[in-house]
């Protein structure tokens, strides 16, 4: 008994040493029912055409690498299951980032703020093997626990409409993992983070749009941990004047 | 082979077209143009009672036309929405921790509507309704 | 990188945002719609009865809050309500728009102290 579908797949393409813009290309594709966007794309490359270009690796949802527009919204392929949709579907590269070459996008802006809000433990103490681990209750980790799980998958950045419209904008999964740091008991960073997080093109940027946290796969939260960033920065702000200080 | 990444246009003016999220987005902050007005009319209002009574009076003669009628039901409208976009959101500027864990979003949110609910009840019972 | 003076207008619009959330559906219901229609018994927003509430300390803070608050809250959006839609002159819009807020305030304030 054959259950494959026919979709058709609209997929944009840039060819950088042939083409001045971005055009879509039609493909049709024989479907499993069970399979995603990203299962169709395969099909396509080990068919269709071979020089169609897109990243991917883990196919389940924890690499982060396989971001891309599908009909519309910044998704996982390998998350959007074709059962969920028309039988013409539109794949794009993510939003707000420049194209390398059909779906691949460059991500080295978000590789270069990542890195300026340094998303690693500061520790409070350096402490010797010999002096055992850094102890932490259940307590104390779950109240970062949420933005440990961002896998950097930059579809919050394709939601992102200031990040779009001011690329300075350090964005949001960046500022929700300075969040993270800032949180764990076991650091000590945080104001060699807020130099970023509370300048002008951190969390100051951010209108709450919140598309960031709707289209986030991981449930990560980067509005809420940008919201939570503003208003302890404010009071930061407001305390450095009761104290005399800056 | 040399690169040369393509960099999609933004429409300035226009980009929240795209999405209904960026159109709601834009119709919550377009409440603060109404709520902005409103509060210049509570403005004229203070300005005209310490004018004493014949300017407050001919305040409230004006509040009292169709034009200002209409605005303030807009504004009413525009008002609430603020209020719930405003309340829907609080869980996650405000996670509460109790005891091992976050109270679950709904509790903070139904709080705020009762909240709400209650000073809106309060001043309309004031007023005399 | 410098860290953002942000938080001076991000303050007020916060808690503006918060109190008109509460309050100005009810009080426009109140002063714009019920009052002038006449829906409300009695003579709420007679001069009498206002100039009476706006003559205590207790009256005079509320209605300063209902006047300053929800206009720095509504300043503070605009500004990026007008960068949203497209309008790149962000310092001049931005000293409109807390000029604005600042003129209510200050109206507010003058006009409390002398009833």
């Amino acid at each position: 008994m054959s259950t494959k579908r026919t979709i058709t797949f609209e997929v944009m393409r840039y060819r950088p040493e042939s083409d001045a813009e971005p055009s879509y290309q039609t493909y049709s594709v024989p479907c499993e029912q069970e399979w995603v966007v990203l299962d169709a794309l395969l099909y396509i490359k080990d068919n269709l055409d071979t020089t169609l270009s897109f990243r991917w690796s883990c196919h389940m949802a924890v690499c982060g690498s396989c971001g891309m527009i599908v009909n519309g919204e910044p998704m996982l392929s390998c998350k959007a299951f074709l059962r969920d949709y028309p039988d013409v579907i539109r794949v794009e590269p993510l939003t707000n980032f420049p194209i390398e070459r059909d779906l691949v996008i460059v991500m080295d802006d978000f590789i270069t703020k990542l890195a300026s809000i340094k998303p690693y433990i500061i520790p409070k103490e350096e402490r010797k093997v010999e002096q055992g681990e850094y102890l932490q209750t259940p307590v104390q980790l779950k109240k970062f626990k949420q933005y440990t799980l961002c896998i950097n998958c930059l579809l919050c950045y394709a939601a992102c409409p200031q990040y779009g419209l001011v690329p300075e904008f350090v964005g949001p999964a960046a500022l929700a993992l300075a969040h993270r740091y800032n949180l764990d008991s076991r650091d000590n960073g945080r104001s060699q983070r807020q130099e970023i997080a509370a300048s002008h093109d951190g969390v100051w940027e951010c209108s709450f749009v919140g598309a960031c946290s709707e289209v986030c796969p991981k449930h990560v939260d980067p509005a809420g941990a940008i919201q939570q960033t503003k208003i302890a920065s404010t009071m930061d702000y407001f305390l450095g004047f009761l104290q005399g200080g800056s | 082979m040399s690169r040369k990444p393509y960099i999609r246009p933004i429409p300035k003016t226009s980009w929240y077209m795209r999405d209904g999220r960026y159109k709601r987005y834009m119709l919550r902050e377009v409440t603060c143009v109404f709520i902005g007005a409103y509060t210049g009319v509570l403005t004229m209002g203070l300005l005209r009672l310490s004018q004493g009574k014949e300017a407050y009076e001919a305040f409230l003669q004006a509040m009292n036309t169709p034009s200002a009628i209409v605005f303030h039901i807009l504004a009413l409208l525009f008002a609430v929405y603020h209020s719930t976009t405003w309340f829907n959101v609080t869980p996650q500027a405000m996670p509460i921790m109790k005891g091992d864990d976050f109270l679950p979003g709904k509790v903070i949110v139904t709080a705020h509507y009762a909240g709400w609910a209650v000073v809106s009840l309060f001043i309309l019972l004031v007023v005399g309704i | 990188m410098a860290k953002s003076h942000k938080p001076i207008v991000w303050g007020p619009f916060a808690a503006g945002g918060t109190f008109a959330a509460f309050f100005n559906p009810v009080l426009i219901l109140v002063t714009g719609i019920l009052v002038p229609l006449g829906l409300l018994s009695g003579d709420v927003l007679s001069y009498t009865r206002a100039h009476e509430f706006a003559g205590g300390w207790i009256g005079k803070l509320i209605l300063f809050a209902f006047v300053a608050l929800p206009a720095w809250h509504a300043a503070h959006r605009l500004r990026i309500t007008v960068h949203d839609f497209g309008v790149r002159a962000d310092i001049l819009v931005a000293v409109l728009v807390y000029a604005s807020a600042a003129l209510a305030t200050v109206v507010a304030i003058v006009s409390l102290l002398a009833i």
